[in-house]
């Protein structure tokens, strides 16, 4: 049986293509997008100023696109984790963070991940597959808080710019006036550092980038995160040297924490040293263990003075507040390993 | 021709053998000095970017050559293996800290992840070195019988498709789950796809092996 492909997902060159290949006037890719993206329905029927031809034909071949979450966990803090079908039994997870006046949806790019960070759980469950822009996208549309979401992380499981194309698309239907017209300022895309698509994404894409770093020393790194021997974190911000951020555009530098390991006066100065001459901030994020792992969170005193000591040497330095703890919707939680559906 | 990323250039395949089925063992000329466990990147064109893979000859070699399995559907390992000896790649210079050294150490790869530790075997840096090689069938042991020369009792071959004397009936986790002992002392290497790399860091963690003495090299 022909599966039918969804239009939720499509930018509006392509709808245009459609439309072409379909013999439908030009205009109607516009109508399209405006149904898709911007009017709450959920079905081609109800895109009620397309000709009676124009539903039918896109009726035979297409779907809406939109699904729903399976489920919804709700942490005491307010953070929600929502679980969506990926297809042929996989799973993704988002998560929906309300702080103060704001609701930042953290949206996932990939089934599981590739990249085998030593504390990160989604690294855990190995890689199932890439999602389309529409089912990076559906993971807003398709939450109840829907209209009241104020920011986008692609902090979710897996790494954006190991599917660069459709993290493209999807921020280009977030961020286009025929789209959500979300200002890209809004948005950050998370990256452990994978060279060649972060040039891509600072010369394509106008959202705001964070660079997951953890430690300034090679050697430590790469036992943290293999990429490092792929693309050393010191020529990623090499690269990053040769761009603005003094403008709207930010670069942020993610950073675990771990006691005993990555909090010490040493790594305050080489931090110092390695981030000198770039406009950027740092980002302490507080460890969540995850089974089996050799590594430990730092206390808080310790913490609070490693971010001092880092202020102190002109790095803007925050701590980030761990949000969704009580439901594994913290940062490095997500996983679905447990719903994989065995070969 | 000038490839538009500016570390690659452009070179002719002096070697393109196909060693198993979907198999292939590709090179050119080696220009620069390399440590045994670097890798280049490799590009099929002057435009599309490269992806990188593993240098599975020797640094007295005079070629650089790789080891790649053609993956169906893939962008660049169909266009390489259809390829033959004067067309053109393009190529960056050795680079990687994935390195050999004289320390003993326990060497875990699974499939083509084989290939830095051909690299270093070619290099002569077998002693105290133990190699467990993962595959799922038997004839994708590549290079079996020089690493049976340099090893010896050293090389330990895991097959999860098929039973074959000689050869551990499972996957390269359960072969290092039975092992009696794991010097937590050593380094211990591992090369491959991230499933099999990190369940082999975490068998490895379990067995009470410091984290700081894994160096895991994924296939991205």
């Amino acid at each position: 049986m022909e599966t039918k492909t969804p239009l939720f997902g499509k930018t509006l060159a392509e709808l245009q293509t459609l439309t072409a290949e379909y013999g439908l006037p030009k205009f109607t890719a516009k109508q399209m997008a405006d149904w898709l993206y911007c009017k709450p329905v959920q079905s081609i029927d109800e895109m009620t100023n397309l000709s009676k031809k124009a539903r039918t034909v896109l009726n035979e071949k297409h779907s809406f696109g939109l699904t729903d979450p399976v489920d919804t966990k709700t942490s005491s803090d307010g953070t929600k984790k929502y679980l969506f079908p990926a297809g042929r039994g996989k799973f993704i997870e988002t998560a929906m963070i309300p702080f103060n006046d704001r609701k930042t949806v953290c949206v996932s790019s990939q089934v599981g991940c590739k990249m085998g960070c030593l504390f990160c759980m989604t690294g855990k469950q190995g890689f199932q597959g890439q999602l389309t822009a529409g089912e990076i996208v559906n993971q807003i549309r398709s939450l109840p808080e829907y209209g009241e979401i104020t920011n986008i992380v692609y902090m979710g499981m897996g790494e954006p710019f190991d599917n660069l194309d459709e993290v493209f698309k999807s921020v280009e239907i977030l961020t286009s006036d025929w789209g959500f017209a979300m200002s890209p300022r809004r948005i950050t895309v998370s990256s452990i550092g994978i060279l060649p698509g972060m040039i891509r994404f600072l010369n394509e894409c106008e959202a705001h980038l964070a660079i997951s770093l953890h430690t300034p020393f090679h050697e430590e790194r790469q036992q943290l995160m293999p990429v490092q021997i792929a693309y050393p974190v010191e020529q990623v911000i090499a690269e990053l040297k040769k761009y603005d951020f003094s403008g709207q555009r930010r670069v942020s530098f993610e950073y675990i924490v771990f006691g005993g390991m990555n909090d010490t006066p040493k790594h305050v100065k080489e931090l110092a040293r390695l981030l000198s001459g770039l406009k950027c901030r740092v980002n302490l994020i507080r460890f969540h263990p995850v089974p089996g792992t050799p590594l430990k969170g730092t206390d808080e005193g310790t913490l609070q003075e490693f971010k001092d000591a880092l202020n102190k040497k002109g790095i803007l330095t925050t701590i980030r507040a761990s949000r969704g703890l009580d439901i594994d919707a913290a940062c490095g939680l997500l996983s679905t390993k447990a719903l994989l559906k065995q070969p | 021709m000038k490839s538009i990323f500016p570390e690659l250039t452009e070179r002719k395949l002096t070697r393109h053998d196909e060693i198993a089925p979907g198999v292939f063992v590709i090179g050119f000329e080696r220009r620069h000095v390399f440590i045994p466990g670097q890798a280049v990147k490799l590009g099929i064109d002057a435009e599309n970017p490269p992806r990188i893979y593993s240098i599975c000859s020797g640094p007295a070699d005079g070629e650089i050559c790789i080891l790649f399995n053609v993956k169906e559907g893939g962008f660049l390992t169909p266009k390489l293996a259809g390829m033959k000896p004067g067309d053109s790649v393009f190529a960056s210079a050795p680079y990687g800290t994935f390195l050999g050294t004289e320390d003993p150490a326990w060497w875990i790869a699974a499939g083509t992840g084989i290939a830095p530790f051909r690299s270093m075997i070619r290099a002569r840096r077998t002693a105290g070195k133990t190699l467990v090689h993962g595959v799922r069938h038997v004839n994708q042991f590549y290079f079996e019988t020089e690493f049976r020369e340099a090893l010896g009792d050293h090389y330990f071959r895991c097959c999860s498709a098929e039973k074959t004397p000689g050869v551990f009936p499972g996957r390269v986790t359960a072969f290092l789950e039975n092992q009696p002992d794991l010097p937590a002392e050593n380094k211990y290497f591992i090369c491959g796809q991230a499933a099999m790399a990190v369940e082999t860091r975490d068998v490895l963690i379990s067995r009470g092996i410091p984290f700081t003495n894994i160096i895991t090299e994924i296939y991205f």
